[in-house]
């Protein structure tokens, strides 16, 4: 077995990808300057929000989200083993490296101020959280304000006569520049309380495993688990739409495979039809800003603008209510069972003491658990879907301007790069000459698009560098799922028997034939019965899990969106395998145990 | 005092003529709880046949005479009064009570001569709670009305074993209080067996059911002849958290001459599963159902007999409390600590037993 990683200055660049680097920003690459500092460093791949190739802009949340998180817990809450995660793009893929504090001493002075500030956070936790919706809702409401449009022709009157005394494209470039400011802010929001509710949750894991030493993750996991989670309510709404449906008489104007757009002009007019699409309408705002995939790509499909996938969903359902199934999750029942896993646990412990214990922690968790479960509906779905909404808005400026062919080339230009186009854009129409854009940017898009496809065609290595000892930054663990253990695992390749391991994420076992579906575009392919084999699942592919078997993905830990929303629909899941999708084909039978994290290939 | 105390109307104030043995069985039976039928013989009918046969002075005066520290005084004075017990004539009136009890659970059973296990349950006046758990003998697949008779006395006989006599000396027991009872329980041939203890015995964790189990009667998982199969379940979510599967080299099972033997376990089934996942989810409810009965952690013994209805059929054939982990001292305070910033700051420090996820696999 190795004992490293290849260096990240040993990969060379794909054929055709050549000057990859200059689409991101200097300080996000792999560079002879920190070459000591980088070469003896662990880095490894963010499979779980960012399994493909990151196009430039696109690379501005991500840059975002790590700086968020690194400063919280570096500089607001001062966590004491851990900064950072610091961040690099190698051919167009995302590494991170957790930054964890070595020295005891330094630690041990960190305490008392994370005592400090964590536990005000802690103590203060409903007010603050209280706070937290409406100031995300707002934030969310501004950047839907924003408009983007041509420079005029003229200057209107009113500039005259109000005596503005400044011009459109001054607004131009400060609304692009309020876009990206806001989007700064919406990641600073998220991890205001994340890393606490995560440190919180651990605290409550830790103490389960300590007295109970073999306890199920999922058992935990369940103690904790909100009933009523925002992360659920897109697919809850497709389901009480396709109730209406029903309920209206409706069911067979959805049948067949007509596309969205289809079915809802022969809706329109009929008094009843007309009911229905209302409620779509109100249902869509905000639930449909809802990713098909992780919401960390400006191509991941957004419900709202592409109806067909909800509309897919909603025919299956369709079909449940009308051979008499329910769809309503039973949530008393979920209740019920949730009180007996912890009832019956508080009976098992030993001592007063712990029982007491056990109940404040597992308050606190419960305390904290909501923000973990919801946030992610606000900012990666919500969020996201709107900024993408907005670029893709300037990139239609961009078209008419005759600087791009497609809007969604906007997102081939890094963040930076964006002013300058502006500003160029703004030149011509402020001189009255022809910019240099138009004859500038079809060539180089074109040069653009095919270094990502090149990079589209690399095999990211799963890690790179040097690995520490252990892995101690708890977040690590807990979102990305990545361990001491996953590291030799990656180190010394998959099992020599064809099997893989990772974490039982969701509880059962289930045999059946394997698809292996490599992105969003793909899940239409799963038949039922099929195991889903997936670099990671998103929780938007919800509905497609109504007839699955089972579920192996390559990255993320027992708190991913996969484990999540497959314990919600009671699948096997075994996440964070690392070679799930390398290693199976579609078509070979397996067996998954979601008790102990195992995938077994039988032929 | 009824000479014959069937299961089902076993009271608690039995206990001190019925011994451990046996008033386990009838509580754990008057619990509801799947116990083979059967019936106990009274201690008294020990001491009323030893009196009537005119030998309870002779023995006091032997086991009076024995030296504990001297193994051969021991071994002789055993030897002696097993003797004296074995040429005993069985109370006529006894006899027949057996027999009858005996022909009326062969007719309960739907068999003309239903095979028993004859278990020795002894008592003692002096430690009405002791166990004696293997001081005396049992006897497996016993069939007909003199046979069980003739056993009932041998389980007599074997209160004077030579490690039952030393076990009694060394606690300081009166010579006179040890009595023996006798239990007469129905006996099924099981396709696997085992022990489950309701707790996990490597690390005391509450929460878990250690099973172990092999194929065939459960003398071979008891007697340590074999290496059993290992199953954990997790008491409240039901899971099978670990399973080791061994080679079960051997197994007792039924042979032609209706005796119950020791015989290899042929190749292809030695490393095989003795137990479905069905088969283990009851044997793990049995085992809590006990627990909840008795409110303490459980070491049972169990058999999975293939009943014609299909479903597992999980028998109960003992349960007592856990000696291991429950006789440690109960530790002061708690385990965790309290406040949660100081156990948080533990918790990021020591992920690996903290945050438990590197436990997978």
């Amino acid at each position: 077995m190795a004992d490293r990683f290849p260096s990240p200055f040993e990969m060379p660049t794909p054929p055709g990808a050549e000057g990859w680097q200059d689409l991101y920003a200097y300080s996000t690459v792999f560079s002879e300057d920190r070459k000591e500092y980088e070469d003896g460093t662990f880095w490894f791949m963010d499979g779980v929000h960012t399994p493909e190739v990151i196009p430039p802009w696109d690379a501005t949340i991500l840059e975002f989200a790590i700086i968020g998180l690194s400063q919280y817990n570096t500089r607001h809450y001062v966590i004491p083993p851990a900064l950072g995660v610091d961040l690099r793009f190698l051919n167009g893929y995302m590494y991170l490296s957790p930054v964890g504090v070595s020295d005891p001493e330094e630690i041990g002075a960190r305490v008392p101020e994370f005592a400090e500030r964590a536990g005000y956070y802690f103590q203060n936790w409903d007010r603050l959280y209280a706070a937290w919706m409406p100031k995300v809702r707002a934030l969310i409401n501004e950047l839907e304000s924003i408009t983007f449009e041509p420079l005029p022709h003229r200057e209107d009157m009113a500039v005259i006569t109000e005596g503005r005394g400044t011009g459109s494209a001054l607004d131009l470039l400060s609304t692009y520049s309020r876009l990206v400011d806001l989007t700064l802010k919406l990641w600073h929001y998220h991890f205001e309380f994340l890393n606490l509710g995560y440190a919180a949750y651990l605290d409550f894991f830790g103490f389960c495993k300590q007295i109970f030493p073999s306890i199920p993750d999922q058992a935990i996991a369940k103690m904790v688990a909100g009933i009523q989670v925002d992360l659920f309510q897109p697919d809850d709404e497709v389901k009480k739409l396709a109730q209406l449906a029903v309920e209206l008489g409706l069911a067979d104007r959805f049948a067949g495979s007509g596309s969205a757009a289809e079915v809802f002009a022969g809706l329109q007019g009929d008094p009843q039809g007309d009911k229905w699409l209302a409620a779509w309408e109100q249902a869509s705002q905000p639930w449909f800003n809802f990713s098909a995939g992780s919401g960390f790509y400006h191509s991941d499909k957004v419900w709202l603008e592409n109806p067909d996938i909800p509309l897919g969903f909603l025919r299956t359902y369709i079909a449940k209510v009308q051979r008499g199934e329910t769809l309503e999750r039973p949530m008393q029942a979920v209740i019920a069972e949730r009180d007996r896993i912890v009832d019956e646990y508080t009976d098992l412990i030993d001592s007063d003491e712990d029982r007491a214990t056990f109940g404040a922690k597992l308050g606190l968790a419960r305390t904290v658990f909501p923000y973990v479960e919801n946030h992610n509906f606000y900012v990666e779905h919500w969020g996201h879907s709107v900024i993408w909404r907005k670029m893709r808005d300037l990139g239609r400026v961009l078209v008419a301007a005759d600087f791009i062919t497609d809007p969604d080339d906007v997102f081939l230009l890094s963040r930076h790069e964006v002013p300058e186009v502006l500003f160029d854009y703004y030149h011509g129409w402020a001189v009255g000459v022809p910019s240099r854009g138009p004859k500038y940017w079809p060539k180089e898009m074109a040069r653009r698009n095919g270094i990502m496809n090149a990079l589209r065609n690399w095999s990211a290595p799963p890690a790179l560098g040097t690995p520490p000892e252990v892995i101690t930054e708890p977040f690590t663990v807990m979102l990305w799922g990545v361990t001491s253990d996953s590291v030799k695992q990656w180190l010394g390749g998959a099992q020599d028997d064809g099997g893989l391991t990772g974490f039982a994420a969701s509880p059962g076992v289930a045999e059946g034939p394997a698809r292996v579906i490599l992105s969003a575009d793909g899940i239409a392919d799963l038949q039922e019965g099929e195991i889903l084999v997936a670099p990671l699942t998103a929780p938007s592919w919800a509905p497609v899990f109504g007839k699955i078997a089972a579920t192996v993905t390559d990255v993320g830990g027992i708190m991913s969106h996969a484990a999540i929303v497959c314990r919600e629909y009671g699948l096997p899941a075994v996440t964070g395998t690392a070679f799930g999708t390398k290693t199976i084909k579609t078509g070979q039978r397996l067996r998954v145990d979601g008790n102990t994290g195992t995938v077994t290939i039988i032929d | 005092m009824a000479q014959i105390v069937w299961f089902e109307n076993y009271e608690s104030a039995d206990a001190s003529v019925l011994g451990g043995k046996n008033s386990s069985l009838g509580t754990l039976f008057r619990a509801g709880l799947p116990v083979p039928p059967g019936f106990a013989v009274a201690a008294d009918c020990y001491r009323k046949a030893l009196a009537d046969g005119g030998l309870s002075s002779e023995l006091d005066a032997l086991i009076a005479a024995v030296d504990p520290s001297d193994p051969a005084s021991v071994a002789s004075a055993g030897q002696r009064a097993r003797t004296l017990i074995g040429s005993l004539q069985p109370p006529a009136e006894l006899a027949g009570a057996i027999q009858d009890a005996y022909a009326q659970l062969s007719g309960r059973c739907g068999d003309c001569d239903v095979p028993v296990a004859v278990r020795s349950s002894a008592t003692c006046e002096d430690s009405p709670d002791a166990s004696f758990a293997g001081e005396h003998d049992t006897y497996l697949w016993i069939r007909g009305g003199d046979e069980v008779v003739r056993h009932v006395l041998r389980c007599w006989a074997s209160l004077f074993t030579d490690r039952g006599i030393a076990y009694r000396l060394e606690r300081g027991y009166g010579r006179a209080s040890a009595a023996m009872s006798v239990g007469v329980q129905q006996m099924v041939t099981p396709r696997a067996a085992g022990v489950a203890f309701t707790l996990n015995p490597s690390n005391g964790d509450r929460s878990q059911i250690a099973i172990d189990a092999s194929w065939g009667f459960g003398e071979a998982v008891v007697s340590g002849e074999v290496t059993p199969d290992n199953f954990c379940v997790d008491k409240v979510m039901g899971t099978i958290t670990k399973r080791t599967i061994s080679a079960k080299t051997l197994e007792y099972r039924l042979t032609g001459d209706d005796t119950v033997t020791a015989v290899p376990v042929e190749a292809e089934r030695q490393s095989i599963p003795c137990l479905s996942d069905e088969e283990i989810a009851a044997v793990a409810k049995l085992a809590r159902r006990a627990e909840k009965h008795y409110r303490c952690p459980q070491d049972v013994e169990w058999a999975l007999a293939d009943s014609p209805g299909g479903a597992p059929g999980v028998l109960l054939l003992q349960s007592r409390p856990e000696t291991v982990w429950s006789r440690r001292p109960r530790q002061q305070g708690g385990t965790g600590i309290a406040d949660p910033i100081t156990s948080m700051v533990q918790t990021m420090l020591h992920p690996v037993t903290g945050g438990g996820h590197v436990a997978h696999g």
